[in-house]
């Protein structure tokens, strides 16, 4: 008995002496005469606001958020979302157009060097296409909306004026808010059906040495997909993982969630859209401008032979060989 | 020009809440709008203050700034308004804000906040209806300022705490009152608001 005493003397010891080293913004002050004095004990605003991000105290009505009496983060978000963004923005995405601009200037569009062989391979099923083009018209609906919210009122409100300016943004609003379900369902999607294919292999450190396929003299092996495909594929679904969540984060407020934590989901969904928008103005460059005989993969589904050859060999090796195998009948007939 | 503000003399304030029901009776705000609350800190605790808190009618105001659809700005007298005509109901003023001061009528889940609420100065509203008209008190509330008087939640407070109208002014009664007792907490949110604070 007189040790399950000392214990619990020693716990609640514990537990009084924690309790106090936690809350020392309630420090008592004592008056000259040992009692509390409450004015002496009075925590001013800005002693406050050195000790805690953001005071919040207790409040009668059944709002509880209000509870949050001074958020001086709110500014810090303000300078992130009107300066930071808006020029980071605009120099990363511009810069990615004047990049590309440079490169089909400089490069050029990269030929079929043998020309067309006039016959074709099918490179993608009408699965994979349709997965592929409602994540992608799901994504130019997302980023334009999204765009506007930010640029908007710098770019378009001085052309259109500010009412037509605010019922174009309340409608792109909700296009972004609605469109997103079907990026998410479009981004699992592609997740899916292209993942082994996307997988690293030994192929891809020579497909880099080899100057992935920009250097006309050196011929680039790659599988299904090449090396920058395969970066495409990563970094996309990394960033779709990232801009999804912070923004459901943002679609339903308060739900587990505070102001602070949609301040960092709101600069987050907004940096990685920012990157994710240069990584697929990329993307849309190489497979439309950039390269003959790229667009049709996706478009029709089937590629030149030769394009394959030149872009893709061991996977056309592949499917060629797959292709002989189903017309031979088999040696050893089926029971 | 004057420069409208607020102030919360904590040392004074007796959580009385008659600043949250004067503000929401005269300007009829829809349920579940608090336009003014009042937070107390420490509560229980030696030291326990009370602020009443609203719109504080900021010097750069933040909300304005991160307005998408540039709805939300300073008048000429330092009173930040805006126009539910053009509002989108985003939510971005709420994030910047840094005393919680716009409000929605809806939760807001699917972006649908509808339009945003927040205190007024008791200035009517910055949109296109005609001040003191019925069309502004409906959307807005009320337009005592257009009538040359200061919000109603300051002047009904009975320690007169809750201090309205120019900055100056009530900056050196709150200086005064410190003075005179000895102590005080403090200007609330004047810094973050006004970035300025009142040397005593």
């Amino acid at each position: 008995m007189r040790v399950f005493a000392r214990i619990r003397l020693l716990i609640v010891t514990i537990a009084l002496l924690s309790i106090a080293a936690a809350v020392p913004v309630y420090a008592q002050k004592l008056g000259p005469d040992g009692a509390p004095n409450p004015t002496a004990s009075v925590v001013d605003q800005q002693t406050l606001l050195k000790q805690v991000p953001r005071v919040e105290g207790r409040i009668d009505i059944p709002d509880t958020k209000a509870a949050v009496l001074i958020q001086p983060a709110g500014r810090t978000w303000d300078y992130f979302h009107e300066v930071l963004l808006h020029w980071g923005g605009a120099i990363v995405i511009l810069g990615t157009i004047v990049l590309l601009g440079a490169a089909y200037l400089i490069v050029g569009r990269v030929r079929i060097a043998a020309g067309r062989s006039g016959r074709k391979i099918l490179r993608f099923k009408a699965f994979e296409r349709f997965s592929h083009w409602l994540t992608a018209v799901s994504f130019v609906l997302l980023g334009l909306t999204g765009l506007n919210i930010t640029f908007g009122k710098t770019v378009l409100l001085p052309i259109v004026g500010p009412d037509v300016f605010s019922d174009i943004s309340e409608a792109a609003k909700y296009v972004h808010n609605f469109v997103s379900f079907s990026f998410m369902l479009g981004l699992a999607l592609i997740t899916v059906i292209f993942f082994r294919d996307n997988l690293m292999e030994r192929v891809d450190i020579e497909w880099l040495k080899q100057g992935g396929g920009f250097i006309k003299s050196k011929h680039a092996s790659a599988g299904r997909f090449n090396l920058g495909e395969k970066l495409v594929y990563w970094l996309s679904l990394a960033a779709g993982v990232a801009v999804s969540v912070s923004g459901l984060l943002l679609l339903f407020p308060f739900y587990g969630t505070d102001i602070a934590d949609m301040q960092i989901a709101q600069g987050v969904h907004a940096v990685v859209a920012v990157l994710f928008i240069a990584l697929i103005l990329g993307h849309i460059y190489i497979g439309t401008l950039g390269m003959e005989g790229a667009f049709e993969a996706m478009g029709t589904g089937d590629v030149d032979l030769n394009w394959a050859k030149e872009h893709h060999d061991l996977w056309l090796a592949q499917q060629l060989a797959n292709k002989d195998r189903q017309r031979q009948p088999s040696a050893t007939p089926a029971e | 020009m004057a420069r409208m503000k607020f102030l919360c003399d904590a040392d004074r304030c007796i959580e009385c809440n008659a600043c949250v029901t004067a503000c929401k009776n005269e300007n009829e705000v829809p349920w579940g709008i608090n336009r003014r609350r009042v937070v107390t800190i420490n509560d229980g605790k030696p030291g326990e203050r009370s602020v009443s808190m609203a719109c504080m009618h900021c010097t750069d105001p933040p909300c304005a700034a991160v307005c998408p659809v540039k709805c939300i700005f300073p008048t000429e007298d330092g009173i930040v308004l805006h126009s539910k005509d053009l509002c989108i109901g985003c939510g971005y003023c709420f994030y910047a804000c840094p005393f919680g001061a716009p409000q929605y009528p809806q939760v807001g889940n699917f972006g649908s906040r509808g339009k945003m609420d927040k205190c007024t100065y008791c200035a009517g509203g910055g949109g296109p209806e005609a001040p003191g008209s019925v069309e502004e008190f409906a959307k807005y509330g009320s337009n005592r300022f257009g009538e040359g008087k200061l919000p109603m939640c300051a002047e009904m407070c009975s320690t007169k705490s809750l201090l309205a109208g120019d900055g100056d002014i009530i900056a050196q009664i709150y200086k005064e009152r410190v003075l005179k007792r000895g102590y005080g907490s403090g200007a609330w949110g004047w810094i973050t608001a006004y970035r300025e604070d009142i040397e005593v």
